[in-house]
């Protein structure tokens, strides 16, 4: 599968980049088809949050061909890359002062030509987008005073609102409890399935991977070490050489596909 | 809108401050000896050549100190981030004294209205600008210490070059850069000088006007203003470039004045919120309109005895830095982290 065809949204191929010559990433290549949802998975350090970010050309350089709906990503202004592709940052201690509305309303910066303001249109569109993500009862309320749950579903709405046809998102539900964590991955679904967004989440959640993804690319140490389907990698010797520890596999009660279960610690099971 | 009300309330404010200021002074001038036939000469000479021209210069200055302060809280995303903190009003006294210790005159520059000393003073900002930026970007992330830090030795380092070079000058230029460096308004006549600021001032401030959805969104992150298709290196050089103008146009001439480009944004974004949309000309007025009425107090004050603006504008900004370091807001703000 080299030559990409009508279907694809993303495009890497044999991709090199380093950070003060450390090689970060390592001979990458894998694609993502038009409404794909594909999880980046791996342990800390893989480059998963670089690689992510080389998509957004947030980081610049490398060696390699990276094309974004058969282009070549240094073809496109950064106005007309955000038209194609969002992104959603991983959680820091960033505080903004704006509030929800306002925040979101910026994520309609691509649209916008020079001296010209946001329009009917898109308050309109921003409106919507807090309804479906369930942001709107906060809209009017400073991003500063909000809990880590409704921080990253405004941040979703923001890049949703961005009308991109590619979402990347970068650990989007790490630091959140079950409840909120719920919430994002039926938001992040909803979005797939419903208005065809591509979606290209990394996260270290293998479990959450599986189940909602439609394919998994595994890196380890900057290379590609596994790209195919959920139920693939799901194996104790795929696993293995992944993470280099032995992982527990039990029988999901509603999937097909096994899920990992953490071991009890100090007690060594054969 | 609550926005555009209190925009427009700034403007109101700020017109009757800037039309009121010049009739004030150790002589109360009535405003028709303007066009008064019968007028007296030297009231008219007060009023026309010297007063008006002040309160000009002196909104100017305070509009540009502000828009400049402004802008540089918003790019480094720090509260404490001022022309004064950075050292880049330094950066610019170096540059005019440099050209006033060289005698530098580029006859290229007076076809376009500026003058040589403005130009130099542009090009010490701009450097001192590219300096502490990229200082505190080697240290990874803009926290408050490097940055102020950073500043605060740039500043001690371009004084003792001036000092030096005022060392090594003759009398004449000695007396030249002593006065320069004093600063203050007290030597503004006619519109000369305020004709010679003005092309600086005004294009920097049309700049950061124009650029008002990109601060906004600068504010919010570098990366994710990337992602919204900002090109932020070319944002950040157009913006270095629009301050620098600004802060070496007023240098040039008003030598130092602290403190404004600290507190006009503060208490504009108190104001009127953090959408620079709407921030920005209220800084633009705020500013203009508080120099104005320092440099009113300062001449009034002590009558006759003139006091230089800057000691006013240092007695408000000294307490108010403090009150802001203690306060919440000076913590550092989004590290950007380069992370795998």
């Amino acid at each position: 599968m080299t030559t990409p065809d009508d279907n694809t949204a993303i495009d890497v191929r044999d991709f090199y980049f380093r950070i003060g010559g450390k090689e970060i990433l390592r001979n990458v290549s894998f694609s993502v088809m038009r409404g794909e949802y594909v999880a980046i998975v791996g342990p800390n350090g893989a480059g998963k949050t670089t690689l992510l970010k080389c998509l957004d050309r947030i980081l610049t350089g490398g060696t390699g061909r990276i094309e974004i709906f058969g282009r070549p990503l240094g073809r496109y202004r950064q106005k007309e890359l955000a038209r194609r592709v969002s992104y959603v940052p991983q959680a820091d201690g960033h505080v903004s002062p704006f509030t929800v509305e306002q925040f979101v309303l910026m994520g309609r910066y691509p649209h916008l030509s020079p001296f010209s303001t946001v329009g009917r249109h898109d308050r309109q569109l921003v409106r919507e987008v807090l309804k479906q993500t369930g942001t709107a009862e906060f809209a009017d309320r400073p991003l500063g005073t909000l809990s880590g749950g409704e921080r990253q579903k405004v941040f979703i709405a923001a890049a949703l609102a961005q009308g991109a046809d590619v979402l990347l998102l970068d650990e989007p539900t790490t630091v959140l409890d079950y409840h909120h964590e719920a919430e994002v991955r039926a938001l992040l679904a909803a979005a797939n399935k419903r208005s065809g967004v591509t979606i290209v989440n990394v996260t270290h959640d293998l479990n959450h991977a599986v189940l909602e993804s439609d394919r998994v690319v595994a890196l380890r140490e900057g290379a590609v070490v596994f790209d195919g389907p959920p139920s693939n990698i799901m194996k104790t010797d795929v696993l293995r050489r992944i993470y280099e520890t032995p992982l527990l596999l039990v029988d999901h009660p509603q999937a097909t596909i096994p899920v990992i279960v953490p071991r009890i610690p100090l007690e060594t099971t054969p | 809108m609550k926005q555009g009300f209190v925009l427009l309330v700034l403007f109101v404010l700020a017109v009757v401050v800037a039309a009121g200021a010049p009739l004030v002074g150790i002589e109360r001038i009535p405003i028709d000896v303007l066009w008064r036939a019968d007028a007296d000469q030297t009231q008219f000479d007060i009023l026309w050549r010297i007063r008006i021209p002040r309160v000009a210069m002196a909104f100017l200055a305070g509009s540009a100190l502000a828009t400049a302060g402004m802008t540089f809280q918003a790019m480094f995303r720090n509260p404490l981030a001022t022309p004064f903190t950075l050292g880049v009003a330094s950066g610019a006294s170096l540059g005019a004294v440099v050209c006033l210790h060289q005698g530098w005159s580029f006859a290229c520059l007076r076809w376009v209205g500026i003058s040589s000393i403005s130009a130099c003073a542009f090009g010490g900002s701009l450097m001192t600008v590219l300096l502490v930026y990229g200082l505190t970007r080697a240290r990874r992330g803009f926290s408050t210490a490097t940055m102020l830090l950073a500043g605060v030795a740039i500043s001690f380092f371009f004084s003792s070059l001036i000092l030096f070079l005022q060392y090594l000058s003759d009398l004449a230029q000695m007396f030249r850069m002593l006065r320069w460096v004093m600063g203050g308004l007290d030597n503004v006549v006619g519109f000369h000088d305020v004709l010679n600021v003005l092309p600086l001032a005004v294009s920097g401030c049309l700049i950061v006007l124009y650029l008002t959805h990109e601060l906004n969104l600068i504010t919010t992150g570098e990366e994710l203003a990337t992602s919204r298709g900002v090109e932020v290196n070319r944002l950040k050089k157009t913006l270095f470039f629009a301050a620098s103008l600004m802060v070496g146009g007023v240098v040039a001439f008003c030598g130092p004045i602290g403190f404004v480009g600290l507190m006009a944004p503060h208490i504009c974004r108190l104001l009127i919120g953090p959408d620079h949309r709407y921030l920005t000309p209220a800084t633009l007025l705020f500013g203009g309109a508080f120099l104005v009425v320092c440099d009113t107090v300062a001449r009034t004050f002590m009558a006759p005895t003139e006091l230089p603006v800057g000691i006013i504008t240092a007695l408000l900004g000294g307490p108010f830095f403090i009150w802001l370091l203690l306060s919440r807001a000076s913590e550092p703000v989004g590290e950007p982290r380069l992370g795998t």
